[in-house]
């Protein structure tokens, strides 16, 4: 076995303990349903951020629409299982390639704009999905979607979540993935080095658009309604902030950044009027501090004496 | 047989950009293994040629025949893959990223390992990773830049990376190298090694190059044949002791009353 697949398996392990040890506190009731609720949460943040992290942060292509993606997986995932009765793999299956395809249309025209005209477009589009989906009664309207079976679990999103995470990272650490970044420092240089950067930009796009179907399904199975309100544009800011607060281009950042925005909503969840002032000071003090983000471009990985670590296990300094 | 024929021949090519001809009537070959030195005064159209080359620009007029094939209307990325790879002028790395992985990026087009590959790290990918880590590293050695590997590119010194352009052009493993003021802000005895590696690669990897330059010195120590470029058009051509003595480049290059 190399020492890649090595790191992999110490991560991995390092992700069971983790699993194990928050679902052995879930199911003694040391960890309450409303903190069950936020851990399930965070979880889908990490899907949603770590998929929008591919399209902003390591392709560089400022994307606004993302919580339109997470709407059409939450809505075809709901269908699939309430109206054709299948199982939740099968729904979330479902809705990824529902959004990727469409993440694939959309973004074959509009990723021929650039900077802040992509931003306008993609928002508006991620707009028209949920107005779209508003005007469906089939889905319930405007009034949402009722009579989900709860079928998300700590145990579902969490592995759903490590799958997620593995796929975005041996992706980003290929040459697919360097492709992507190449494009992001130096459009004309990426191309002038033989990167197709209109396949790879559709190519981020699309995928970063089924993660954000299959984050779609695994939240609306944790309600027992979901309403086109849930997937405003507000909350593709929200997805953004985490993307710029963890780092654009950094993994380990995009867990940070879903890890924190949502806990401190839930940790303030009974202050709403101070939690809006938190949040914006929290972002100024971070863009006049930390403008790169939490992590910048690094990854916890090769951080120093976890690095070291990694390396003595796998007997490689080789980056995973 | 194809191997007679030029490597690249451009017939008539020009680029009008508004009402301004940047180039017109461009007509140069190039022969496998020679080493052409392009040179004209400022705004002349050299850059210009390249970029038509290249593909950044489609001629307005004209046609560019590559290893036998017309190149025109090939995006920038697919002209690099039929093997024609690139520097510039003003550097253009990588900038954020190591030293090494702005070589790594260039070897895209000769990844071949899939998706799914990539994604559960079977079949190719372990093995063609390890080659390009290694050709890259080899490159980076070959210009002197391997101590500098892990480090950020936009921390070397101007020089060096110049040469990381160079180093990463190569690495897309082209048949024809264009090489756009390599020299540009070197010291010297810089610009005297510089003209050493190019020699030097050359033969090494079997390339065809053309050269922008602005330092005489270099295009005629090491040039075999030299394009002169002024206005956007050929003005002469020819071995460099033809070129020296050309009066329409020594008018071209000091002006008029030089001659008088
Ligand atoms: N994209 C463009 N749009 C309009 N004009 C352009 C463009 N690119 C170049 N030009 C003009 O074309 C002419 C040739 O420019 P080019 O950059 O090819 O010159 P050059 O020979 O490379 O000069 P230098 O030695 O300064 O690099 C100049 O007058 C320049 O202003
Ligand atoms: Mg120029």
């Amino acid at each position: 076995m190399n020492s890649a697949r090595k790191k992999d398996l110490v991560m991995l392990v390092f992700a069971l303990v983790l699993y194990g040890v928050l679902q052995m506190m879930i199911s003694t009731k040391v960890i309450g349903s409303f903190w069950e609720l936020n851990i399930i949460l965070i979880c889908v943040n990490v899907i949603m951020s770590v998929s929008l992290n591919l399209i902003n942060g390591y392709t560089g292509q400022f994307s606004l629409g993302h919580a339109g993606f997470m709407a059409i997986g939450a809505y075809v995932g709901v269908v699939a299982t309430v109206k054709f009765g299948l199982p939740l793999i099968v729904a979330l299956i479902m809705g990824a390639i529902a959004a990727g395809c469409l993440g694939f249309l959309i973004g074959l025209p509009t990723l021929r704009l650039r900077g802040d005209y992509l931003a306008i477009a993609t928002l508006g589009l991620g707009e028209i999905i949920r107005i779209v989906i508003m005007n469906i009664d089939y889905v319930g309207g405007a009034a949402g979607f009722k009579g989900i079976p709860h079928l998300t679990n700590f145990t579902w999103v969490f592995f759903v979540m490590l799958v997620t995470l593995f796929f975005i990272k041996n992706f980003v650490n290929s040459s697919h993935g360097r492709a992507c970044i190449a494009i992001r420092e130096n459009e004309i240089a990426a191309e002038a080095m033989g990167v197709n950067t209109t396949k790879y930009k559709v190519m981020a796009f699309t995928l970063g658009a089924a993660f954000a179907g299959v984050a779609g399904g695994l939240f609306a199975h944790q309600f027992y309604l979901i309403s086109p309100t849930s997937f405003t544009f507000l909350s593709s800011f929200n997805y953004l902030i985490m993307v710029v607060m963890g780092g654009m281009g950094s993994i380990t950042g995009s867990i940070a950044g879903a890890f924190v925005v949502t806990f401190i909503s839930a940790a303030l969840a009974s202050f709403p009027e101070v939690r809006m002032i938190i949040y914006a000071l929290a972002l100024i003090l971070m863009m006049f501090y930390r403008p790169q983000g939490l992590f910048g471009y690094m990854e916890l990985t090769n951080v120093g004496p976890i690095k070291k670590f990694l390396d003595k296990v796998s007997g490689s300094k080789e980056v995973i | 047989m194809a191997d007679t024929k030029p490597l690249l021949e451009t017939e008539n090519v020009s680029e009008v950009f508004g009402g301004l001809k940047a180039v017109s009537d461009f007509n140069i070959y190039i022969n496998r293994g020679e080493l052409i030195g392009l040179i004209g005064p400022n705004g002349a159209g050299k850059t210009t040629a390249f970029n038509l080359i290249t593909g950044v620009y489609k001629p307005t007029t004209g046609e560019i025949t590559f290893d036998g094939k017309s190149i025109v209307g090939l995006k920038p990325y697919e002209i690099t893959q039929r093997g024609i790879a690139r520097t510039f002028q003003n550097i253009r790395l990588f900038s954020e990223l190591s030293v090494l992985d702005n070589v790594k990026i260039a070897y895209h087009c000769h990844v071949k390992y899939g998706l799914l590959e990539t994604v559960f790290r079977m079949g190719r990918y372990f093995g063609e990773e390890k080659s390009i880590e290694d050709e890259a590293l080899n490159l980076l050695k070959i210009f002197k830049l391997e101590e500098h590997a892990y480090e950020v590119a936009k921390n070397l010194p101007y020089g060096a990376q110049r040469r990381l352009e160079i180093a990463r052009a190569l690495a897309a493993k082209p048949k024809l190298l264009l090489l756009d003021e390599p020299a540009a802000g070197m010291n010297p005895q810089e610009t005297q090694e510089l003209m050493e590696m190019i020699r030097w690669i050359r033969k090494q990897f079997g390339l065809t190059v053309l050269l922008i330059e602005h330092d005489m010195a270099l295009v005629m120590g090491i040039c075999e044949r030299i394009y002169v470029l002024e206005y956007g058009m050929i003005i002469a051509d020819g071995t460099p002791s033809d070129i020296q003595n050309d009066p329409e480049v020594i008018r071209a290059y000091l002006g008029a009353e030089a001659i008088n």
